[in-house]
């Protein structure tokens, strides 16, 4: 029962956990470390709260999850009814969560292949910039569609005339970043995550920070080889440039001091500007934490007790 | 037989062809408007019609023994639809893009601009 009891404990400490990390700041200062923290919390909250309803099922027998739950299809009769509902409604867990992943992640591959059809037949390359299509539309935009056999990086006319030449250099290497780090793959869990529970906040808001940072990681890939005021004042431009109608019946932020603080945009100008990079040490100190964090859950499973 | 990159060049080459007419034409016509260009087998241009009407491209209508092809939206449509993807107005983030940045409020980007002077400035 121990073993459960610390599984229910690891489920709710990643929830905490998680709702602590999408307020944190420290995570800017080292973007890469903390997507993967926020990649063990997912795995962890996941693999433990399965773990605790198998757990408390499967408990009478003595023999851990894992044995547990092998011992349970060949002998179900031993437990009572609430156990046998509590082992079900573990399973049914981890056979949606895999299930809705795996739809996911047709979704996104069906929504891509439509997208890479279209560019081929309307966007056209530029000699000055290989690799990168350009869509004629006098709108602002800069994206990546990333892929194993052809990743491409999009750029519309309108960001060509907006940004001055070194701007959309700068702009090209971040959305090459990206690409070269497979970060859609880093977001795609998360995405997923949001499909199968839309109304969760701390799943909207997880997305929202894990974004933020897989840009702030691509941000610190292009400052490498250029000055960082260059992207800075691509991202300002750019972002101006783009002012989304308000939806209908939601109100604008609130004054200056709210919006400077909540803008994304700003908060990554700032850093680029003013990097401030978590030492060493310290980040050595995360990445251990996320895998000890990661691996738990699956050593509570394997204990007999 | 076209490499798969040259097969997608090819039904752009023909796209451009249908979206500059404005009643269709049929694969002769295709191959010729195309013969100034390149000189293509007439299987071929038919080929390239084909896989466009099968991914839903392009629509077809018997023309005595031929068919005539019309594209289904222009070429203005896609490109919009593409960039209501990219400016993230779909609405959901299907296609799990990165973008360079989102859409701001109107509040947020006059704020953007007054930033963007003042590092411009310094």
């Amino acid at each position: 029962m121990t073993g459960t009891a610390l599984l229910a404990l690891v489920a709710a400490g990643s929830a905490f956990g998680a709702h602590r990390l999408t307020r944190a700041r420290w995570t800017w200062r080292t973007p890469r470390t903390a997507i993967f923290l926020w990649q063990a919390l997912g795995l962890a909250w996941g693999l433990a709260s399965i773990g605790t309803l198998l757990g408390f099922g499967v408990a009478p027998y003595g023999q851990g999850v894992i044995g547990g739950v092998i011992r349970f299809f060949t002998d179900p009769h031993a437990l009572s009814p609430i156990r046998v509902a509590s082992v079900a409604a573990g399973l049914t867990f981890m056979l949606m969560l895999i299930a809705m992943l795996l739809a996911a992640i047709a979704g996104v591959v069906r929504a891509r292949r439509r997208h890479r059809t279209l560019l081929a037949l309307v966007a056209h390359g530029d000699p000055e910039m290989p690799g990168t299509l350009v869509l004629d539309h006098p709108a602002a935009a800069a994206y990546c569609v990333p892929g194993v056999r052809s990743p491409k990086v999009v750029v519309s006319a309108g960001t060509l005339k907006l940004l001055g030449p070194y701007e959309l250099a700068a702009v090209l290497d971040h959305e090459r970043a990206h690409v070269r780090e497979r970060h859609d793959l880093v977001l795609l869990p998360f995405t997923s995550l949001r499909r199968i529970f839309p109304q969760a906040r701390i799943i909207t808001r997880t997305l929202d920070a894990v974004e933020l940072l897989v840009e702030m990681a691509a941000d610190d890939r292009a400052r490498r080889h250029r000055p960082a005021k260059e992207l800075a004042t691509a991202l300002l431009r750019f972002a101006a440039a783009r002012p989304a109608p308000t939806p209908a019946g939601t109100l604008g932020v609130a004054g200056d001091a709210l919006a400077a603080e909540a803008s994304p945009i700003l908060i990554r100008v700032r850093r680029l500007l003013a990097p401030a990079p978590l030492p060493r040490p310290l980040r050595g100190a995360m990445l251990a934490a996320a895998t000890l964090v990661a691996v738990l859950p699956l050593i509570l499973y394997a204990i007999p007790a | 037989m076209h490499s798969v990159k040259g097969l997608g060049e090819l039904e752009r080459t023909v796209m451009e062809v249908l979206w500059d007419r404005d009643n269709g034409a049929t694969a002769r016509e295709v191959g010729r408007a195309l013969a100034d260009d390149r000189d293509l087998a007439h299987t071929t241009v038919m080929t390239v019609l084909d896989r466009l009407a099968k991914k839903g491209f392009l629509v077809r209508e018997r023309e005595g023994r031929a068919w005539r092809y019309r594209p289904v939206a222009t070429k203005e449509a896609y490109v919009a639809e593409l960039m209501l993807g990219a400016l993230n107005m779909t609405g959901d983030r299907d296609a799990a893009l990165a973008h360079f940045a989102r859409s701001v409020s109107g509040d947020e980007a006059d704020l953007l601009r007054r930033a963007l002077d003042e590092v411009e400035g310094t």
